[in-house]
């Protein structure tokens, strides 16, 4: 049986022991996209948006599909996981299930909880109705995939007017008590006019078994809202993550969506940005530095459909070995959106000789007063810049993962939390293999 | 201190460098003239390792230590700094970062343990004022966004604080105005004693009128055709080097 029929039968023995919410409106949401999942089927190589990325070895697995006990863990051993230097609300699953004593929720004038029980709490309906499932891309199977089975998460709804006092970090442990295991999180976060979140997300395997994580996330950014999401992709290589991600801007909002992938076997990140009202800004930033036979798969999109909004773009990759990388940027401008300026710029650096990037930067600008720019780069490094650093007496491999460290400092310096940006600058430093005897 | 024998090197089977024979002794200052294309800037990335000229014949020793076996990185370890010509811009890591990572590799590779950051500090203000240095240059990104002669002054404060045995000091003068080539050749004297050297290459007599050599050769055509004391210089910049070429 492949993975897609028996996700199918699944869906129908969950679905007859009324784990997926029967009598309630998600009930309609799910079995629509399962029905959709059924014809689409996994997405494979002939499709133009996965043309670069098969699926194929992390689908062969026989996953089990839904937890059902939960597997305790203790504080000191993922302690290295958090960001544990600054005060969070901690939103922290294990193998899919809520972890109440790792966590710290609130429901103190806005909410920070469960997913599970805002799908099934009468006072959370309204909410639901209006933003679940709302923006996701519907012609992306494993989206689709993920609306079906969904059942926990992360639900953050603040009200508008609030600066909320510290970062929301979302991490998902894997223990490997099972031995493949497939997980389908999916996040809801809803941002009031004028109030200001920063987001911290991270998925992490503490055993050498096989997880898929299909993770879904939507983000509503009302008007003068400013949200700062950080992805940091840091797993074993035997952890895959498909990750969606869908984003709507309301009028003069901020998004920001920082994406880190520096672990994992494979990585496709899926990042939508869709704007309505004017003067909005998106940034997208990324840093891919993958080695062994690590993959990652950068695809966004931003759709400018009004005026006067802006969004900048920017993702640095770093490959050694046999890594593979994708970016697919697409930006679009509809006719009405004047007075836009889209930015995008993607480097690469390929250090393997067995290193590939496949890079395909896509605009579709259908207005005519606009400023549009993007800019890609393939790239080995600097020789005259490696001799220059060997002339002062920095060794050749210093002077190499300097000079990489250097390359990506410009996404690094785009972090608005210290400690994460001190953080990040470890994860980077140690992926290259380097001692930094300074704080960049 | 630095001995150079019967040097020959090439690019893509281009010889430039044509057989040449120096002798540097601690204490003295060098400079090395001629017009352009003569192999001089040549001369400098070879003594300082770099691969892209390969030396076919010849020797270069350092305190009778062989330098050709060296990487670039080993020689400078043994003391051997070169001032580029062209600096190169490194965004993303600023001048402190850099010298203090260069600072702690050269005692790294000498047995020593790192600067104690307390001192670093000491020192870099200590050199950048030497230097007449604006410490903002210090925070930005490595020689990136700096003007000609902002680049050329921070070549020196990485002299200043590697405090090399040898240092070649390429081109140092062009680009810049004549205040700034008076703070760098005060830099350079200031930094001079009875055990290093410096060696100046330069197509122009103005910065020794600054740093005053204790000889000068004439590079022509991958040779040194002509060495002297300082007044050969002079004579240089009054006769331009159209009577060297008659000499070759």
């Amino acid at each position: 049986m492949s993975l897609q029929e028996k996700l199918i039968s699944s869906f129908m023995v969950l679905e007859n022991q009324g784990k997926l919410d029967l009598d309630s409106s998600i009930h309609d949401i799910r079995t629509e996209a399962i029905s959709v999942f059924e014809k689409q089927g996994f997405p494979t190589k002939k499709d133009e948006e996965w043309k670069y990325t098969s699926l194929k070895s992390v689908l062969k697995h026989d996953y089990s599909v839904f937890p059902i006990a939960e597997n305790s863990i203790e504080f000191k051993d993922v302690k290295k996981y958090f960001l544990h230097e600054i005060d969070s609300y901690k939103l922290i699953f294990i193998d899919g299930v809520y972890s109440s004593y790792l966590s710290e929720t609130t429901h103190d004038g806005y909410d920070i909880c469960l997913m599970s029980s805002a799908l099934k709490k009468p006072k959370y309906k309204m909410v639901i109705d209006n933003y679940y499932n709302k923006i996701v891309n519907k012609k992306e199977s494993v989206t689709n995939l993920n609306t079906a089975f969904s059942t926990e998460g992360a639900y953050i709804h603040i009200p508008k007017n609030i600066v909320l006092p510290k970062p929301i970090q979302i991490i998902n442990f894997y223990t490997g008590n099972e031995k493949e295991i497939l997980l389908q999180p999916r996040n809801l976060v809803i941002v009031g006019e004028n109030s200001h979140v920063q987001i911290i997300e991270r998925h992490q395997s503490l055993s050498s078994n096989v997880v898929l994580t299909n993770a879904v996330t939507e983000i509503f950014a009302n008007k003068r809202a400013i949200v700062n999401y950080y992805k940091i992709q840091n797993d074993h290589e035997s952890a895959s993550l498909i990750d969606s991600t869908f984003v709507q801007q309301k009028e003069s909002s901020i998004v920001s969506v920082n994406t880190y992938s520096f672990g994992g076997k494979l990585t496709r990140n899926n990042l939508e940005f869709y704007h309505e009202g004017e003067h909005i800004e998106s940034h997208l930033n990324g840093i891919s530095i993958l080695n062994n036979k690590q993959h990652v798969d950068n695809h966004t999109l931003v759709k400018h459909q009004t005026p006067n909004c802006e969004s900048f773009e920017i993702y640095k990759g770093i490959y050694d070995d046999a890594s593979t990388g994708v970016f697919n940027g697409k930006v679009i401008v509809d006719q009405e959106a004047q007075k836009t300026n889209a930015f995008q710029q993607n480097n690469n650096i390929l250090i393997g000789d067995r290193a590939t990037i496949n890079a395909k930067p896509q605009l579709e600008i259908f207005a005519d007063d606009v400023k549009c720019s993007h800019g890609c780069t393939i790239g080995q490094l600097d020789e005259s810049a490696l001799f220059y650093m060997q002339s002062r007496g920095i060794p050749a491999k210093e002077a190499k993962a300097l000079l990489l460290y250097a390359f990506t400092n410009e996404v690094v310096e785009k972090i608005k939390i210290p400690e994460l940006k001190t953080r990040i600058t470890k994860l980077i430093a140690s992926k290259l293999g380097v001692k930094l005897g300074f704080d960049m | 201190m630095l001995k150079i024998e019967n040097l020959h090197a090439e690019i893509e089977d281009k010889g430039i460098l044509k057989g040449i024979n120096l002798e540097v002794k601690a204490g003295e200052i060098h400079a090395i003239m001629g017009p352009n294309g003569s192999g001089k800037s040549t001369l400098a990335s070879v003594i300082a390792g770099n691969e892209t000229y390969a030396v076919s014949e010849g020797t270069i020793t350092l305190d009778d230590e062989d330098l050709l076996d060296l990487s670039p990185d080993e020689r400078a370890h043994k003391g051997v700094f070169m001032s580029f010509q062209y600096p190169i811009e490194i965004p993303g890591v600023s001048t402190t970062n850099f010298i203090k990572t260069a600072i702690n590799e050269n005692r790294k590779a000498n047995g020593l343990e790192d600067l104690p950051a307390k001192e670093m500090l000491k020192m870099i203000r200590e050199k950048s004022e030497l230097l007449e240095m604006d410490r903002k240059f210090l925070s930005r990104s490595l020689n990136e966004g700096f003007s000609g002669g902002e680049k050329k002054r921070n070549e020196i404060f990485q002299m200043a604080m590697l405090e090399p045995k040898l240092a070649i000091l390429d081109e140092t003068d062009s680009g810049l105005d004549i205040d700034a080539l008076k703070i760098v050749a005060n830099g350079v004297n200031k930094l001079r004693n009875k055990d290093n050297a410096v060696i100046i290459i330069t197509h122009y007599q103005r910065l020794l009128d600054h740093i005053v050599p204790d000889f000068v050769h004439v590079l022509y055509d991958g040779k040194i055709v002509k060495s002297g004391g300082k007044e050969l210089a002079h004579e240089l910049e009054e006769k331009g080097y159209d009577w060297i070429k008659e000499l070759a």
